[in-house]
């Protein structure tokens, strides 16, 4: 187990640094630069810099240095003392921006996972055991609708019906009052009241493609004999299959949580925008159009990161679970 | 009907029992037709024929095991533990507490693949503990105690440290063991054990019979034993229920059946093995011309209709009767005919 956890540590450390790599290799891909971005808003609003002040600009910003030298100076920093740049646009350290937008990302995120498994772990297994009955059957058009309704047009519809009914409007993860606040109580609960709206959305999709999952896998164990076996001892229905065959097709469904994360926030980017919700996923699109390279570097390597910690995460969990792995001896 | 005393009613009677599937877009699959047996303690039945004649139904029927889709249509299953009321297994409902308190508990079943019969993600001692826990309420620590011991009884070396193995970690053989001292755990009354040593080579089969003769000697359980293997049967059996297509054609006594088989089916059965004792030359049952019909196809009379030498007149209409022939019984046209008697070959 040990030399398990060293070997991953080292292969965590080389794909981060890969990862970083790629990240600034990716925003410095689009031809032209921060500057030429911000020259063409200019003149599109009909002011004009000269070259000798744009020439300036660039040498403050050191974006006339060769690729290497600028990621030397990015990553050293990083690594020095934490400092991951500055955001041209917003004129202020990446590293303020980003992390109360990254944790709403990562509590709304994980919110949600956590209503798709909540939802469709039961779902999935009701639909496993009754199959083809019509709870099943109900189960799979719900599933169909989740998958094929797009996030963006059942937030539209859920806000239009909010409004409708409550007359409230849905947007934003906070009231005005608890937006700059610490976390607390009162502010948990306050975001609840706002959060549960998108936490619906974003889960919906995921829900029905996990009850999809876990009932496919459930039926295939279902048949293998160990399940007889379990029967045969006198056990209660209920538990033999909530201790053996469901135990059994958790664990392919737990190496999902690791990509989990990054999807979430790249399918989740539309939805923050039409419901304001203050998340990374705007701040990256946002970035990534006005060419604030620092900014969507750090973004980018950040949710490499979590992917690569969710990885470890459900490795762990998997190894955990299921002894083949731990021990090594799959046959 | 007089009512049986005590001291020789069978552990567990088996009487004109038929098993159906249903499917929602075809017709019932009748998978076993009219099955009559009886189990006494400390006795084995053999169970033998062809592969789909029905054999692992009939025996999941016993604790109700099958898929839901399967039906007892008619008939009983009667079963008389010790000193305990007789009770109708095929009256109770799947997940009754009444039918949970028989499974494992009083009859226990092994499979014929240990690997896939035991859950991959818990430990052997685990699985073990658990039929002690859940039928005796011991604690889990005692549990663990009378789980190595019965590992220990079973033939497993170690079983201290076996206890803590997963099924991936050991051998085929040890993993039979490991089935049958979970089957063991809670001294049933009755052991039912589906083609236990097929998946096994040779060496390790005979060891797993031999062990399973001694268990028996010590636990004094009735064993239904499923094979293919006639070699098998002469091993281990004191009774033997040949089955043809849903269907008990020959029973009894397992000498008087291999001395002096009366059905075709039965006849032609010993007639595929050249002499039980040259062990090498076992192999699966398929000895006669022919396919086996499906279900579907059987014949409202003898199942053995399509295949049987003998066939004649009222075969393939009329169900032929139980007709005790010497010291056991076979379903035979040809052994009530009194005019035919003569050309059943003996
Ligand atoms: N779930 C099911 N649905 C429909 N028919 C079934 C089902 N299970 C079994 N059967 C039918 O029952 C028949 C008998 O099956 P069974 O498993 O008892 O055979 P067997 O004698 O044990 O054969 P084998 O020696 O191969 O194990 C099969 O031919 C099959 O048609
Ligand atoms: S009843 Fe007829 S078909 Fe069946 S075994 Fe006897 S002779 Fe053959
Ligand atoms: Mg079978």
């Amino acid at each position: 187990m040990l030399r398990f956890l060293v070997g991953r540590l080292i292969s965590i450390v080389l794909t981060v640094w890969a990862i970083s790599f790629v990240a600034f290799a990716i925003i410095q891909l689009p031809p032209g630069d921060y500057l030429t971005a911000y020259m063409a808003e200019l003149s599109a609003q009909g002011e004009r810099v000269s070259p000798a002040e744009l020439e300036a600009l660039r040498r403050q910003y050191s974006l006339g240095d060769p690729f290497l030298v600028q990621y030397w100076k990015w990553i050293s920093g990083i690594l020095a003392h934490g400092d991951f740049g500055s955001s041209f646009e917003w004129k202020r350290p990446v590293t303020e921006l980003i992390w109360g937008r990254l944790g709403n990302s990562i509590l709304l995120e994980g919110l949600a996972v956590l209503v798709m498994w909540l939802v469709a772990l039961p779902i999935g297994i009701y639909a496993a055991v009754r199959k083809y009955s019509l709870g099943d059957y109900l189960a799979t058009v719900f599933g169909f609708l989740g998958l094929a309704v797009p996030n963006f047009l059942f937030a539209l519809v859920l806000m239009y019906l909010t409004y409708v009914w409550f007359g409230t409007t849905l947007g934003g993860l906070f009231s005005p009052a608890f937006e700059r606040a610490h976390w607390s109580l009162p502010r948990l609960w306050d975001f609840l009241t706002y959060a549960w709206a998108p936490i619906i959305v974003l889960a919906t999709a995921g829900t029905a493609q996990l009850i999809r999952i876990m009932r496919a896998n459930l039926l295939d164990e279902l048949k293998k004999p160990y399940v007889t076996t379990a029967r045969s001892k006198g056990l209660p229905e209920w538990k033999v299959i909530v201790k053996y065959p469901v135990r059994v097709a958790l664990n392919p469904l737990v190496s999902t949580i690791g990509w989990l994360l990054p999807t979430l926030v790249s399918s989740s980017v539309i939805v923050s925008v039409v419901m304001n919700l203050p998340t990374a996923g705007p701040l990256l699109l946002r970035s990534l159009t006005s060419q604030d390279m620092y900014l969507a570097g750090t973004i980018i390597m950040l949710l490499g990161v979590l992917t690569v910690i969710g990885t470890l995460i459900s490795d762990l969990i998997l190894a955990w679970l299921d002894p083949r792995i731990r021990h090594g001896g799959a046959r | 009907m007089p009512q049986t005393p005590m001291a020789d009613r069978p552990l567990l009677k088996i009487e004109d029992v038929e098993i159906a599937f249903s499917s929602p877009d075809e017709a019932d699959i009748v998978a076993v037709r009219q099955v009559d047996l009886a189990l006494s303690p400390g006795k084995t039945l053999c169970l033998v024929g062809e592969s789909g004649c029905g054999k692992s139904v009939t025996a999941r029927a016993v604790l109700h095991l099958n898929d839901q889709n399967a039906v007892i249509g008619r008939g009983r299953i009667l079963f008389s533990p010790p000193g305990e009321e007789t009770v109708d297994i095929a009256a109770l409902k799947s997940d009754s507490l009444a039918l949970r308190k028989i499974r494992g508990n009083q009859i226990a079943m092994i499979f014929q693949e240990p690997m896939s019969s035991l859950s991959p993600v818990h430990t052997v001692g685990d699985q073990i503990d658990e039929m002690i826990t859940l039928h005796e309420g011991l604690k889990p620590r005692e549990a663990r105690e009378r789980t190595v011991s019965l590992l220990d009884q079973v033939g497993v070396p170690g079983p201290h440290e076996r206890a803590n193995s997963y099924p991936f970690q050991l051998s085929g053989g040890l993993r039979q063991r490991a089935m049958i001292a979970m089957a063991l755990a809670c001294k049933p009354a009755l052991l039912i054990a589906d083609e236990p040593t097929t998946a096994l080579d040779m060496t390790t089969q005979a060891q797993i019979l031999d062990l399973l003769k001694e268990l028996q000697e010590d636990y004094g359980m009735a064993m239904l034993f499923i094979t293919h293997d006639l070699g098998v049967v002469a091993e281990i059996a004191d009774e033997v229920a040949v089955m043809y297509l849903g269907d008990v054609v020959e029973q009894g006594d397992v000498f008087d059946v291999f001395r002096a088989p009366r059905h075709p089916y039965t006849q032609a059965l010993m007639r595929s093995i050249p002499t039980i004792a040259r062990k090498k030359e076992r192999q699966r049952l398929s000895p006669i011309k022919g396919t086996v019909p499906s279900a579907k196809d059987r014949p409202e009379g003898c199942s053995f209709t399509s295949r049987c030498p003998y066939a004649f007149e009222p075969c393939a209409g009329t169900k032929p009767d139980r007709t005790p022939v010497g010291n056991h019984v076979a379903r035979c046209h040809l052994l009530t005919e009194g005019a035919r008697k003569a050309e059943v070959p003996a």
